[in-house]
């Protein structure tokens, strides 16, 4: 039950954080002192403080985005484990439904997109569907070799299962889930390599250029329901690729929270000694990430 | 199987002996069985008081009742012989033709298939009183009321028969029905080419059917179908029967390099046509393979792969070819493509399980097989119908030259995003429900089999998932989004209730099916379970170890947390100041709706990737100097498999065949020698 | 130890991948020269120790790791190429195709009639996808460095192979599979530099023009 309740509590306060401490990493190697670690919730209190604008040409569809993506995300959210904790749900076949919540998020986030009319929207929502449409099998390679070596179908026994032992005896294929899905993780949240979060030039822009319209509370619904995101994406990754337990319960969550922060650094570090990659170069690299993971999938199949 | 009541009818006659339907002792089965045939004469008159009536309108009102009748008594039972399970007995009429008596009887494979056909054809038989009305198209109306009547009457058939000749007149009704049918706006060019397509391509397929047929009864001695599992997969006309099955019924389902007549044939037929030929008539294809490959005692190791590839290079090419299309209708045809190859994979997974005598692959595979069937027999016919409805209120079939019909058309847009989410397989539509099954199917293999090669199936499956989601988000946010590009689309109109209340049905049936994922599996599982010769047990352990429950849990509470969050949203904004402007054109300050990113631009991207599939060609002047003339810029996908294989393959035949033609010149006297000679030669043929 | 020259094995594939994917002649060198580190770290990893198998590690090391890449460098400065721009095939069909013919080897490998305690390690399959990797980019690549550096790829399949055949390799076998590579780069640097300075290019597919009319 206290587990339920600070995995909730977690899923529902945490992701903001992230995006505060992978702001200050990058301040810290600019030489900037940075905005505050709180200051994404300062913001998002503030949007959801706002009054809207809403262009003449949206309809019901606009409106609808933001919400169905946000809690499309809360719902995938509660699938899957953190740290060395199950999930508060969890049954056969529920990584299927996880990467499929995922879909109906990105058919929601385009489709408001599409309903401004703008150009630039539409080219951001035409990228977000084609780049994710190259990483979802590299996410179901990577759910093949787990679900392999952990021979269960659940996210939470899949993804709690890896040990350091499992590292020593499969160091390779995990090696190589690792950066798959560590590509992935950086792919899907439309972070830099991939996507600059931060810039302004909207002929570059994935993810932000799809929500130039959105404005209050809608825009707050997409900052929240994107960080979330960041942090569910976050903990698979960090569930396989920090694999430390402690064997108290606390000490499990207190790890989680620590690998979660060192995840966001990791993160800061990458965007801040890493360019952007040109476009073209994008399907490359996601198709690396496809091949690292099925040859995971080979070498654990094997 | 037991013959416990037979009719005789005496064609020559004329009249029929019906003391043994009088006697007592009727099962439930034979109520059912009644109720099916019942319906499918209902549907093949319905037509027919139209022929007769002088005023238009009426014969198509008369028909129309007659076929809602008649699809609400056949799903009635034929879903009913479904959940029972058990096979109803053969019925035989013992008529005195050459090839024996011909037998009909309706297992639960055969309700399994009927059931979406009746649904789709009361369905679409409402939506052509508005769509097709008679006042407007007085010559077109009593034949193309006619024929659909024929059509799903053939189609039944075709699933009831239990014999070889009689699946085969049934056959080419449905496909002569068809073919009148699709070439119903016959004075256009295009219709009349595609159904010059169609009718080549249906005909070579029966083709194969007819030796299929043959060899069958040259095994057998029997038109008759053999009994299930009764054939030696060692035979060697086994392979001959199997490849002309697929080829015959391939060519009909649609499956790769077999598929050419389809998106031309789909894109022209008038919407409720295409609905049904590509909701039902395609399994009609699927049915065939299924019940063939049934008669063999195990499946051969090499038809389940092979099935399995067809259906993957289906699934991936039908999605690929999908997602560049700009035609509406051809783009939903060319989804069709995709999701029968989804059918495939489903079944040859189910019969690499059979062979390879692992049960719970083999239930996997055909449940989500069978799920995908039925899934798509709702949404793809409701996607038609709403492409019929856009059809309708623009007056084009381009859909970048639509744009903002969510405005026009408020009713349409919701029911066509269903459509569009459930073809996609989003949860919580039904799609989602069928590839969950072969998805797990996949993983079951990757965790329990030494050599897992079929796990494979998951990431091509999420590979084309998402080429599904581009190709819908284009489809829905071309026409239902933004703004309009054309005046057409500035002023389309909603489509009257006739047209609206099936879609309705379909987008209803959608939800209910995606959320209590239960009662599909319930519809199939007799079906399986009878067909792979399954174990209860199995079949136990398969539904136990897919918790539906717990989907449809997380379904409702998607569904309760998008309520909350939107009332929740809704509220604050009524609270909070609200603003409406222009949208925010980046700084450019008088955008145009023409500016918009296309359907055509948003595919571009994934086209560009999918190379192999897609043909892409540009052509345009090269600009030069700082202010270039006037130019015209021209972008074309085609299909890279037509261009690249099927059309040389076709012209070196055409060439070889070329040298045939001077046997055609006209001379009369020279073809009475031909009869002649040909005559003389049987003649001399040993007997 | 055997797990850990699995490790190290699967590093080599994906270092076929990196050569296959990338267009830069500079990252293609030190790839393949961090391949040769790793297959000279090999034999010791699978052998017992001794005086020549240190001996022949350091040989490996030294003419695969510094000494060949060496060259091959110095004819690139020469030749002044930096990338490869217009291969046959497109880096990315290329790398689709490269991760097919590693599953093939993993499949060939499954087939290939192998001692028990040769069958669960990685050495079979990753030689055969060296192998092959390295015929996909002789095949797929223009320039004449490009397809030293397939050839190089080849190689070391071979040595892969190699090091399960033999309990200690003779060192005389090994050195002359060096020499002859040593040879084989010489020429070929030397033929590159013909070629270049007859042509002003070392576009193989232009030595076409050579033929006789």
């Amino acid at each position: 039950m206290i587990d339920t309740i600070i995995h909730f509590s977690l899923i529902l306060l945490m992701p903001p954080l992230l995006l505060g401490i992978i702001g200050k990493t990058k301040a810290a190697f600019a030489g900037r002192v940075g905005a505050p670690f709180l200051q994404p919730y300062y913001d998002l209190v503030k949007l959801l403080q706002k009054g809207s604008v809403f262009s003449e040409t949206t309809t019901w569809v606009f409106r609808a985005g933001p919400v169905v993506t946000l809690a499309a995300t809360l719902v995938a959210a509660t699938l899957v484990p953190l740290g060395n904790h199950s999930a508060p749900i969890s049954f056969t076949g529920d990584m299927i439904l996880f990467a499929y919540l995922f879909g109906l998020s990105r058919f929601f986030t385009t489709a408001a997109a599409l309903d401004t009319g703008s150009s630039f929207e539409g080219m951001g929502a035409a990228r977000e569907v084609t780049f994710s449409c190259l990483v979802e099998p590299t996410l179901f390679f990577a759910l093949i070799s787990l679900a392999r070596m952990s021979k269960s179908l659940t996210l939470s026994t899949m993804l709690t299962y890896t040990s350091p032992g499992i590292w020593i005896t499969a160091g390779a294929s995990m090696l190589l889930l690792v950066g798959a899905l560590f590509i992935t993780l950086l792919a899907e949240n439309c972070r830099i390599p991939f996507d600059d979060p931060n810039t302004h030039l909207e002929l570059t822009m994935i993810h932000e250029v799809m929500v130039l319209d959105h404005s209050g509370p809608a825009f707050g619904y997409i900052l929240y329901g994107a960080a979330m995101k960041l942090f569910v994406l976050g903990a698979i990754f960090m569930n396989i690729a920090l694999p430390a337990r402690t064997g108290s319960s606390l000490g499990d969550w207190g790890v989680f929270v620590v690998g979660m922060i060192l995840l966001a650094v990791l993160i800061g570090v990458v965007e801040s000694i890493m360019a952007r990659l040109r476009l073209i170069r994008i399907p490359q690299l996601l198709i690396a990430a496809t091949i690292l993971s099925a040859f995971a999938m080979l070498l654990i199949l094997r | 199987m037991s013959y416990d009541t037979s009719f005789h009818s005496d064609i020559y006659g004329m009249h029929t002996h019906t003391e043994s339907f009088m006697a007592a002792g009727w099962q439930t089965t034979d109520y059912l069985f009644a109720g099916m045939v019942a319906s499918v004469v209902l549907f093949g008159i319905s037509g027919l008081p139209g022929l007769f009536i002088k005023k238009p309108g009426w014969g198509q009102l008369i028909a129309t009742g007659i076929c809602v009748i008649a699809a609400l008594l056949g799903t009635g039972t034929a879903v009913q012989t479904v959940v029972t399970g058990s096979s109803t007995a053969g019925y035989l009429i013992d008529w005195h033709l050459p090839f024996g008596p011909c037998e009909f009887s309706a297992d639960p494979l055969s309700a399994l298939f009927l059931t979406p056909l009746f649904l789709a054809s009361g369905c679409c038989a409402v939506y052509a009183v508005a769509y097709w009305p008679a006042r407007e198209h007085p010559g077109s109306e009593k034949k193309l009321t006619f024929f659909f009547g024929l059509l799903s009457a053939a189609m039944a058939l075709v699933v009831l028969a239990r014999n070889g000749v009689v699946l085969l007149i049934a056959w080419e009704i449905m496909a002569l029905s068809a073919f009148f049918l699709l070439t119903t706006d016959q004075r256009d060019p295009d219709v009349q080419r595609a159904g010059m397509v169609y009718l080549i391509a249906t005909h070579i397929g029966t083709m194969a059917l007819f030796i299929l047929f043959a060899m069958l009864r040259g095994t057998t001695a029997s038109f008759a179908f053999p009994v299930p599992h009764s054939l030696s997969p060692d035979l060697g006309v086994a392979t001959v029967i199997l490849v002309t099955a697929l080829i015959g019924f391939g060519a009909k389902a649609g499956i790769m390099p077999l598929h050419i007549w389809l998106p031309s044939a789909h894109a022209n037929a008038p919407s409720h046509v295409s609905a049904m030929m590509s909701g039902v008539m395609l399994k009609i294809g699927v049915y065939g393979i299924i019940r063939t490959v049934s008669f063999f005692s195990l499946p051969p190791a090499w038809l389940g792969w092979l099935i399995l590839c067809l259906g993957g290079v289906s699934a991936l090419s039908g999605i690929a070819l999908a997602s560049a299309q700009r035609d509406i209708k051809r783009l939903l045809a060319c989804s069709s493509i995709e999701n029968i190859g989804i059918v495939f994979i489903g079944l040859g997974m189910a019969l690499i399980g059979i062979q390879t005598n692992t049960p719970l692959l083999a239930a996997f595979g055909l449940t989500g097989c069978f799920i995908h069937i039925l899934n798509h027999a709702l949404f793809k016919p409701l996607l038609f119908l709403g492409a019929g409805a856009i059809i309708h209120a623009t007056g084009t079939r381009e859909i970048d030259r639509m744009g903002g019909l969510s405005r026009r058309l408020p009713r349409t847009a919701p029911l066509f995003l269903a459509g569009s989410l459930a073809i996609c397989g989003l949860p919580p539509l039904n799609g989602f429900i069928g590839e969950l099954f072969l998805y797990l199917g996949a993983f079951n293999d990757a965790i329990s089999s030494p050599l897992p090669a079929l796990a494979l199936v998951a990431p091509l499956l999420a590979l084309v998932g998402g080429i599904a989601v581009i190709t819908f988000i284009k489809l829905f946010g071309t026409i239902f989004l933004g703004s309009p590009r054309s005046p057409e689309a500035a002023h389309a109109h909603e489509p009257p209730l006739a047209m609206l209340a099936p879609m309705s049905l379909f987008a209803l049936f959608c939800l209910i099916a995606g959320i209590c994922g239960q009662l599909l599996l319930r519809l199939v599982t007799p079906a399986v379970a009878s067909y792979a010769q399954l174990p209860p047990a199995i079949i136990d352990r398969m539904e136990s170890s897919v918790p539906l429950a717990s989907f449809t849990l997380l379904n409702l509470s998607l569904l309760l947390l998008i309520l909350a969050i939107g009332l929740f949203y809704t509220r604050q904004t009524v609270k909070l100041p609200c603003a409406t402007a222009a949208t925010w054109g980046c700084g450019y300050l008088a955008p145009t709706a023409r500016m918009q990113y296309t359907g055509t631009s948003f595919a571009e991207m994934a086209s560009n990737l999918f190379a192999p599939f897609v043909t892409v060609s540009r052509s345009g002047p090269s600009l030069s100097g700082p202010l270039p003339a006037a130019a015209r810029f021209c972008y074309a996908t085609t299909e890279s498999i037509l261009d690249r294989v099927l059309i040389p393959v076709f012209q070196a035949i055409g060439l070889a065949f070329s040298y045939l033609r001077r046997m055609q010149h006209g001379q009369m006297h020279l073809y009475m020698l031909y009869i002649f000679a040909t005559l003389f030669v049987l003649m001399m043929w040993r007997h | 130890m055997g797990s850990f020259a699995d490790q190290l094995l699967v590093l080599v594939m994906l270092i076929n991948f990196v050569m296959l994917g990338s267009s830069r002649m500079a990252l293609c060198i030190r790839a393949v020269a961090v391949q040769g580190v790793v297959l000279g770290l090999l034999p010791g990893l699978v052998h017992p120790f001794s005086w020549h198998l240190a001996g022949i590690t350091c040989g490996i090391i030294l003419a695969k790791g510094i000494v060949i890449p060496y060259l091959i460098n110095d004819a690139v400065r020469k030749a002044q190429i930096r990338r490869e721009i217009e291969p046959f095939i497109g880096y990315v069909p290329t790398l689709i195709l490269g991760a097919i013919f590693t599953t093939l080897a993993f499949v060939f490998a499954e087939k290939l009639p192998l001692a028990p305690e040769h069958r669960e390690l990685l050495f079979v399959p990753a030689s055969i996808a060296t192998l092959m990797s390295g015929f996909l980019i002789l095949t797929t690549r223009k320039k004449a460095i490009s397809q030293v550096i397939g050839y190089l790829v080849l190689e070391n399949g071979i040595f892969i192979f190699g090091l399960l055949l033999t309990e200690a390799m003779p060192v005389m076998v090994e050195a002359g599979a060096l020499l002859d590579l040593l040879v084989g780069i010489f020429v070929m640097g030397i033929v590159i530099n013909h070629i270049s300075r007859e042509f002003s290019s070392i576009d193989t597919s232009r030595l076409r023009a050579l033929k006789e009319e």
